[in-house]
């Protein structure tokens, strides 16, 4: 498992995403809400962070983090979401050959928060890293499910003198949180 | 465009530093950032199963676009089939109005492009914005995308500021990160508002009536998610038949458009999925024809439909680094664009610019969808020909071409007076010579005595093993020292070498002219004069003249649908080689042995388009000559179209002289004091870019490198 999160972690870097792992759940919950603290997360307006349903947050005790970072809401709105400066979400797979996160996006709220705001956390556990995307085409089936994302690093452009900017319509942050005691019973 | 227009179009694109140069350093960055993405990768692989992919998706549109359509609408989204773009535009305007659109975003879709749809649904009233950066620049600048992946690549920051400020909101700094913000903040009000979103589609998959997004920006995410409408308009072109079919595609697309691995977001969209508010979203999918399935009914255009639109066919292309996207006209680009023109807009109007291919081929070996770029727009070249006639001065040419008895003779009285007796509209191994246009290379004369009189004076051994020689027109009349070279190796290695008295022109210039006829005789004169003689090789060391013996008199019979020659066309295939590829062979089987310890300096080698590309021989000539003494330095882009090919340089030199220059800078920056190459009009070319240069470097055949060289 080591060898292929080392390979996802160097290519999601490559491609200026910024990758951190953990072993236990507290510790990347503990993370992710130090993160916010620090990116000024609160209540305050255009402050927000936006965290989409999944295994990872679902079973938390959810008003006791509203109480540790004002300002996180778990009720997914397109206006929450705009005005938000973080949306975490977790996600169903990974790729480690091109440092690619994908996920079962039908739900429109997982999209919202990994669009709209700057910084965009996702959250994987470690046993989710597939080689390849044929792999990942296995799990989640373009016959079953209407919407499903590939996500490999910030959202850039070089359309201006080619010159390689980071964030144009989506988030310019990407930040994976890898966990590596996280039971996902997702697609 | 009218010619004036088109010449005119070129020379603004010419003289427009800003351009070239940009054009110019990107090509040299791709180059490296391409062969970065592909490592550990087969490309050759990849693209093998595009192209089966490909090829066998467009010869079931029907098919596919049906069990499309079915397996979406199963899944919620509506499918609207059309071949026609008037009809598209209709059911979006339908639709905007039955639903009170006002506010339409779009992600980029060459396909409306290809349509001017902003056009109707601005005339309708309503406000579209382009998300994707590049293509917003450009609606802001009312002008066209010049690059198929990179829209504003013509563009400085500077201008973009100066769009920014003028179009938007005053007083934008041309600072690239500052100018990304802006358009960041002022779209997203536009996506977040709009109620109907846009967007192309980069594949389709027939089992599933899925959609492949491919986007770096995200744009394509919003706009398929905050707009409660979703229309993809997809060419039938983009449909493949199953999800697995899609993994090749994804593994060449990225890596060749972008140098990336993988672009930041893709997405699979296979029906509707709710909308921010709950409701289901209406997901319109058009899947338009606009004459691609005319073309996947040619059998020769078929495989123009393979193309995955990447790119990589700019980016390589010696022309379009220099002229850029403009000149090629408002969709699509380059030499693909070219064809995509040609048929989805009409022929006429790729009559200009299919002249802008030079034939180097270069597009050839890096295209995913293994696409003959320039092979087809011969064919364009030759249809267009066939259309509207030949120009007079073409057909005079031709006329005389096609008697080789008057053509060798007018040849002979050329080297008598050395003086132009026509307009000097000739080409490649025709009378280049007799033109006046030497404004950047000096031109030769013609020999005081042609090839196939010298070789006759040759005291040959009386070998049993016998070839046979085509010379080719520049080195029958120009460059005859270049063939005696050859005899003199063949010789060595106990061959004696036959100059069948009948051969005439190979036929190029005609061919890549489009007056085929023309070429189907110098075929029928060349197959009868060259298969006479009992030999196990007919030997060429000009790479054109090889490549017309061993493919092209078989294409242009199987252009015209002759088939009574097409026996003796294969039969002449099979024995034909190139000057180097058959000396290694001689040096490999030990009849031909170096002298020893020679140490002959310092040399740089230009590969010749047709030897690399064509006939696939680039270290045969590289080893022979380090075999021989030589120390090779490798020049910069030493593969890369030294301007020449035929009448190029005397249709369009502005294009020519410029790819010229480059190749002799190149050149120089070895500090070789020769240069050497397989092919007589590149060295015609390049010999004469030098003496006009002045730089002391000495530019000939490899035939004369190696003539002195073997025991
Ligand atoms: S023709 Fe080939 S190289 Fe050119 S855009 Fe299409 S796939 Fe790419
Ligand atoms: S053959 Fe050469 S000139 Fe023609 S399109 Fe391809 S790269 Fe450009």
């Amino acid at each position: 498992m080591n060898a292929v999160f080392e390979a996802f972690k160097t290519r999601a870097e490559a491609v200026s995403a910024e990758v951190h792992r953990f072993k236990t759940r507290e510790e990347g919950l503990t993370f992710i809400l130090g993160f916010l603290k620090d990116a000024g997360v609160s209540d305050a307006p255009e402050c927000g962070a936006v965290w989409a349903a999944g295994t990872f947050i679902d079973g938390a005790a959810k008003d006791d983090l509203k109480v540790k970072v004002p300002g996180i809401c778990f009720d997914i709105t397109q206006a929450a979401s705009a005005a938000s400066k973080v949306g975490i979400s977790q996600l169903d797979w990974a790729i480690s050959a091109t440092g690619t996160l994908v996920q079962d996006a039908s739900a429109v709220d997982k999209r919202l928060v990994s669009t709209l705001p700057p910084i965009h956390m996702a959250v994987i556990g470690t046993e989710r890293i597939l080689a390849d995307m044929g792999s990942v085409l296995e799990k989640l089936r373009p016959e079953q499910l209407n919407y499903i994302s590939f996500i490999t690093g910030p959202s850039r452009t070089a359309d201006i003198e080619r010159v390689l900017t980071i964030g144009v319509h989506g988030p310019e942050r990407l930040i994976i949180v890898v966990v590596d005691e996280l039971q996902q019973v997702t697609a | 465009m009218s010619t004036t227009e088109f010449k005119e179009s070129i020379a603004t694109a010419l003289n427009n530093g800003n351009l070239t140069g940009a054009l110019g350093r990107f090509s040299e960055a791709y180059r490296i950032s391409r062969a970065k993405a592909y490592e550990g990768i087969d490309f050759e692989v990849v693209r093998d199963q595009i192209e089966a992919i490909k090829c066998s998706a467009s010869s079931r549109f029907e098919e596919l676009a049906e069990q499309f359509k079915k397996n979406a609408e199963a899944r919620g989204a509506k499918v609207f089939r059309t071949s026609d773009p008037a009809q598209v535009k209709q059911y979006i305007l339908d639709l905007a109005r039955s639903k009170g659109v006002k506010r339409v975003v779009k992600s980029k879709s060459m396909a409306s492009e290809e349509i001017h749809l902003n056009k109707a649904l601005e005339g309708a009233g309503m406000e579209v914005d382009e998300t994707d950066l590049g293509e917003w620049i450009i609606q802001l600048a009312h002008q066209t995308p010049s690059h198929m992946v990179m829209p504003a690549i013509h563009m400085t920051k500077e201008e973009v500021a100066t769009v920014f400020s003028q179009e938007v909101e005053e007083g934008q700094m041309p600072d690239i990160p500052k100018l990304v913000k802006f358009a960041r903040a002022k779209l997203r009000p536009k996506f977040l508002q709009a109620d109907m979103g846009i967007s192309g589609a980069n594949i389709a998959v027939a089992e599933t009536g899925s959609l492949v997004i491919v986007t770096n920006e995200g744009n394509a995410r919003l706009v398929s998610t905050l707009p409660k409408i979703h229309v993809a308009i997809v060419g039938i072109e983009k449909l493949v038949a199953m999800v697995k079919e899609i993994m090749p595609i994804l593994t060449a697309l990225p890596r060749s458009a972008t140098g990336q691995l993988l672009t930041s977001y893709v997405s699979i969209i296979s029906g509707a999925v709710p909308n921010v508010d709950g409701s289901p979203k209406e997901l319109h999918i058009i899947l338009m024809d606009n004459h691609r399935s005319d073309m996947a009914k040619d059998p020769m255009f078929k495989p123009a439909l393979q193309c995955i639109r990447c790119a990589t066919c700019l980016n390589v292309c010696p022309v379009f680094r220099l002229v850029g996207g403009h000149v090629f006209g408002k969709t699509y680009t380059g030499g693909i664009g070219t064809i995509l023109t040609a048929w989805f807009d009409e022929l006429k109007k790729a009559d200009d610019i299919q002249g802008l291919c030079i034939q180097c081929g270069a597009c050839v070996a890096v295209c995913p969808g293994k696409i003959d770029i320039p092979g087809l727009i011969l064919e364009l070249r030759r249809r267009l020909v066939v259309e509207k006639g030949q120009s007079m001065t073409m057909k005079a040419i031709f006329g005389v071409v096609n008697n080789r008895r008057l053509f060798h003779s007018m040849l002979r009285m050329a080297s008598v007076t050395q003086k132009p007796f026509t307009s000097g509209r000739f080409i490649r191994h025709l009378p280049l010579f007799l033109s006046d246009m030497t404004e950047f290379r000096s031109l030769p004369a013609v020999a005081p005595s042609p090839l196939r009189d010298t070789i006759k004076k040759i005291v040959q051994p009386k070998a049993k093993e016998k070839v046979a020689f085509y010379a080719g027109c520049l080195i029958d009349f120009c460059y005859p020292e270049m063939g005696e070279s050859l005899v003199k190796i063949l010789n060595k290695a106990n061959i004696e070498v036959i100059f069948p008295d009948d051969q005439t022109c190979c036929g190029a210039p005609a061919r890549y002219n489009g007056a085929y006829e023309t070429a189907a005789g110098n075929a029928r004169d060349n197959i009868k004069a060259l298969l006479e003689a009992d030999v196990k090789y007919v030997v060429s060391a000009c790479p054109t003249c090889t490549v017309a013996l061993k493919h092209d008199f078989i294409e242009t019979f199987k252009s015209l649908g002759i088939t009574d020659a097409m026996a003796e066309a294969e039969k002449l295939s099979a024995k034909a080689i190139d000057f180097s590829t058959l000396v290694k062979k001689l040096v490999d089987e030990g009849r031909l042995t170096f002298k020893e310890g020679e140490d002959l300096g310092k040399i740089t080698y230009h590969d010749s388009c047709h030897l690399k590309r064509t006939l696939k021989a680039s270290e045969e000539p590289r080893e022979l000559l380090k075999k021989a003494g030589h120390e090779l330095t490798e020049m910069f882009e030493c593969d890369i179209c030294c301007g020449m090919a035929g009448s190029y340089s005397i249709k369009l030199p502005e294009i020519s002289a410029p790819i010229l220059e480059r190749k002799l800078k190149n050149i120089k920056e070895t500090g070789a004091s020769k240069v050497v190459m397989d092919c007589p009009g590149c060295v015609m070319q390049i010999r004469g870019g030098l003496d006009k240069d002045g730089a002391p470097i000495h530019a000939e055949h490899t035939a004369e490198s190696l003539a002195n060289r073997f025991k």
